[in-house]
């Protein structure tokens, strides 16, 4: 596996020798370059240090591991593959993702999956193991958001306003979230035994990655929010 | 050339900030530094940094800068202080010159203090009598314009990348114990030398990342109290909204996040019955200093700094810990590249400001 020293390194050239590297690559002392790994396949890239923004952007099937935390934007617009961050990410994590799977370890920033989407065989996800800030899946279209609220002192593992202008998708809280407000075009009400066969997985892969107890971490409360109509915004704007 | 107000450009910023609340010294090189990592958020059009702590040998004068056009704008604008001013010292700003920053202004520094008698006269407090003098300069004296005018304080701006301008100003000869920095991505104005950031009046600097919706309302208001927005970029307005809020009407740096990023009307509802009711004298007695649109600021003071994002968070910002020393960034990575191992690093909430003091400070806002 072929190693690069980013430190002070600019992103155009760090990208450039990553798209150029035919097999797996590791970058040390990354500092915020951006970028890396945008629409990459077939690798695994590691990254040390803080990767900036946009980590995996337009991923299209390529692993990314980060031993450290992400800044904002990370999975922005990715297709397939996945990337793992051993740490926290900034905001808008999974901005506009269309498939492939994000796993936090930690926290997350706001608007956590703002406008991602699903079709057909893409379905994108997001587990966020903490907790995440407001406006948690904003415009959410498609695909699924797992907030396991691991690690947190006390309250609920969300910031205000989530699922802001959902109109597809589903978001899975685990803890006690009755009462929890969310717009009324937004239906929040507890898990059932289809959706945590699909979550399941996802949380099991979480596990993995970080050591965290799966069995314990399934014995958890969990609440679901998605829309309450196909088409919940109808009468916003005009009649449509 | 065009000036700001003249052109509108379709933007990003970046900002960082250290602060060292046991009030060792920190070398103006340290701050200057960390703004290369996020070097392609700005675009040359603008870089700059305030220091606090760098004049010990001054800190009881007041530390003019000022940019001058030309000459004659400096004989004018000399004549127009030493009618108002002692002036302890004045020397040209030492500069390091270089193909990165260029038509620079003629720069110099002034340490003064009111004449006694025309400060009496004039039946002002000492701060409202030099605010005054600096707003007059920066709207009647043309080719005169002071960037900074506080006591043990300086601030240090350019048209060029922050680093550059850094190394222009030579800061790595200053020290303090806080520091915040710039660097400009201007959008809707071009980049002038007056329009870099911070903007200061007095002991209060603003930088500034976002955009303001609100800039002519709350430039309107401000306008009736005395203050004049010359400029024509929305940072100039949030460093007169602090001025008059703080130093002005009194109100902490707390209760002042709380008028200039307020929660929204159904956060308060859910608030305690006391609580609800300071919030809701706030926002109605000051609802037209309400600051919309995106911003993350930080806000260099005597003593400390504040970090605060607009309510719904609309700029990246990051702060950290490590020991006494403060940090604040918008990315993490300007902060790992001031220091590598830290103790906490968070993202403040929105509207939830973050505030630190030196240590030994006599605390009079609590």
């Amino acid at each position: 596996m072929n190693t690069i020293n980013a430190g002070n390194m600019n992103y155009c050239e760090l990208n450039e020798l990553v798209r150029g590297n035919a097999g797996d690559i590791e970058i040390n002392g990354c500092l915020g370059q951006r970028y890396i790994g945008a629409g990459q396949n077939g690798k695994t890239i590691t990254i040390n240090g803080v990767a900036g923004n946009a980590v995996g952007a337009y991923l299209d099937g390529a692993v990314i591991n980060v031993n450290g935390n992400v800044q904002d934007a990370a999975g922005d617009t990715m297709n397939a593959g996945k990337i793992i961050v051993h740490g926290n990410a900034g905001d808008a994590v999974g901005y506009a993702m269309r498939g492939g799977e994000i796993y936090i370890r930690d926290s997350a920033g706001y608007r956590s999956g703002i406008h991602m989407k699903a079709y057909k065989d893409n379905f994108p996800t997001v587990v966020i193991g903490g907790g995440c800030g407001s406006f948690l899946g904003e415009y959410q279209a498609g695909g699924l958001i797992i907030v396991l609220g691991l690690g947190l002192e006390s309250g609920r593992a969300v910031g205000n306003f989530p699922g802001t202008g959902m109109h597809g998708g589903k978001i899975i809280l685990r803890g006690d979230y009755a009462g929890l407000e969310v717009p009324p075009q937004v239906k929040l009400d507890r898990t059932c035994e289809g959706d945590m066969e699909t979550a399941a997985k996802y949380i099991k892969s979480y596990c993995d990655y970080f050591g965290a107890d799966y069995a314990a971490v399934m014995a958890g409360e969990f609440w679901r929010m998605t829309p309450n109509s196909t088409n919940p915004y109808k009468q916003l704007y005009v009649q449509n | 050339m065009n000036k700001e107000g003249q052109v509108r450009i379709p933007s990003g910023c970046a900002i960082s900030g250290i602060f060292a609340k046991d009030g060792r010294n920190i070398s103006g090189e340290v701050i200057s530094n960390s703004m290369t990592v996020m070097h392609d958020r700005s675009n040359g059009l603008g870089g700059g940094f305030a220091g606090y702590g760098i004049y010990p040998q001054y800190k009881e004068l007041y530390a003019f800068h000022i940019f001058y056009d030309s000459a004659r704008a400096r004989e004018e604008c000399e004549k127009y202080l030493e009618g108002k001013f002692e002036i302890a010292n004045m020397s040209k700003i030492p500069v390091r010159p270089s193909d990165a920053i260029k038509d620079a202004p003629l720069i110099w520094r002034y340490f003064v203090l009111p004449n006694h008698n025309t400060l009496a006269d004039s039946l002002l407090d000492e701060k409202e009598y030099v605010a005054r003098a600096v707003i007059e300069i920066n709207t009647k004296l043309q080719g005169s314009y002071v960037f900074s005018s506080g006591k043990n304080m300086g601030v240090f701006k350019a048209v060029g990348f922050p680093e550059d301008v850094g190394a222009f100003y030579r800061l790595e000869e200053y020290e303090g114990y806080s520091w915040t920095a710039h660097g400009r991505y201007p959008t809707n104005t071009p980049g002038w030398w007056g329009g870099a950031h911070p903007f200061a009046l007095l002991e209060y600097s603003i930088v500034h990342n976002g955009e303001i919706s609100s800039y002519d309302a709350n430039r309107r208001f401000i306008e009736m109290f005395g203050y004049k927005c010359t400029l024509l970029t929305d940072t100039e307005v949030i460093t007169y909204i602090i001025d008059y809020l703080v130093r002005k009407c009194n109100l902490t740096l707390e209760e002042t996040a709380k008028v200039i990023a307020a929660p929204f009307w159904s956060t308060i509802s859910k608030k305690s019955e006391e609580e609800k009711r300071h919030l809701t004298y706030l926002r109605t007695n000051f609802s037209s200093l309400l600051v919309t649109g995106p911003f993350s600021i930080l806000l260099g003071f005597e003593g400390g700094m504040m970090a605060l994002n607009d309510r719904l968070k609309l700029r990246s910002m990051v702060a950290a810990e490590k020991g006494k020393m403060f940090y604040v960034a918008s990315e993490e990575c300007a902060i790992r590249q001031m220091e590598p191992s830290l103790d906490k690093i968070w993202s403040p909430m929105g509207g939830q400001p973050v505030i630190v003091k030196l240590d030994n400070l006599d605390n009079k806002e609590d």
